[in-house]
């Protein structure tokens, strides 16, 4: 298990994407899936830093990874604002290019690339999000 | 991230290089704006050495290409595209948008 403390803001995302892309290959993914993390995983800390935070330099992001014979488990844990990501409206995808609202594709990323993505909000604890992204002869 | 930009003559060449993630979308946008103030809507980004692109930077991608389209007074071509920045194009939906040549010389012989 690894696990770092980064301070929330933009410029952590890339030593944050060195983090987990280390432990997803350790993990043994390969590299559509290694993508697929590093792709969820700085979609998720955005998401952390711009909304549950609503800004830079407000809070910390912890980030575990768990290594298994299935594959890769990354816990990110914020102590920010908590959201319903069932109240999170899908992106729209079919509209003509003027109609296309910024928004909304993270979540939807997160969900599209990982095989499993679980919230859980806590008023004590905080706001933990936990992805699964498992090898493929695992799948 | 790095951006260079190009000055041709019936259009402008923006090379992208590194992450293009939160941190480093609205240094792009900014870029982008420039030529687009300056009244020059055919641009052609080459994104042969971007190494990860966030949904950030795909709506700075978006939002330019909305300004150029306007008054089909241009657009903005994409060139040598890497597989994993075209994966996260199409899971955005945002394939159909832009018009995407192999190389560089593809793309400004284009305009």
């Amino acid at each position: 298990m690894f696990k770092e403390t980064f301070p929330g803001r933009y410029e952590s995302l890339a030593k944050i994407a060195k983090f987990v892309t280390q432990a997803a290959v350790q993990a043994g993914l390969n590299e559509t899936a290694i993508f697929a993390v590093q792709m969820s995983v700085d979609e998720a800390c955005s998401n952390i830093i711009e909304h549950a935070y609503g800004g830079e330099n407000i809070g910390d992001i912890d980030c575990t990874c768990k290594i298994d014979s299935q594959g890769l488990t990354v816990i990110l844990h914020d102590w920010g604002a908590p959201f319903d990501p069932e109240k999170v409206p899908e992106p729209d995808l079919t509209s003509p290019l003027e109609k296309r609202k910024e928004g909304g594709l993270g979540l939807f990323f997160i969900r599209k690339l990982m095989d499993e993505v679980h919230f859980e909000f806590s008023a004590e604890k905080g706001n933990t999000l936990t992805m699964v992204k498992r090898k493929e002869d695992a799948r | 991230m790095e951006i260079t930009t190009n000055n041709y003559k019936h259009c402008d060449l923006v090379k992208v290089t590194g992450r293009v993630d939160s941190a480093t979308a609205p240094q792009l946008a900014e870029a982008l704006n420039k030529i687009t103030e300056n009244g020059r809507y055919k641009i052609v980004l080459d994104l042969g050495g971007v190494d990860y692109i966030s949904s950030s930077g795909l709506w700075v991608l978006i939002n330019t290409q909305k300004t150029c389209k306007r008054y089909n007074r241009g657009e903005v071509v994409l060139a040598s595209v890497p597989d994993r920045i075209r994966s996260a194009l199409d899971l955005a939906g945002f394939i159909p948008f832009f018009k995407i040549l192999k190389d560089t010389t593809a793309a400004v012989g284009y305009f």
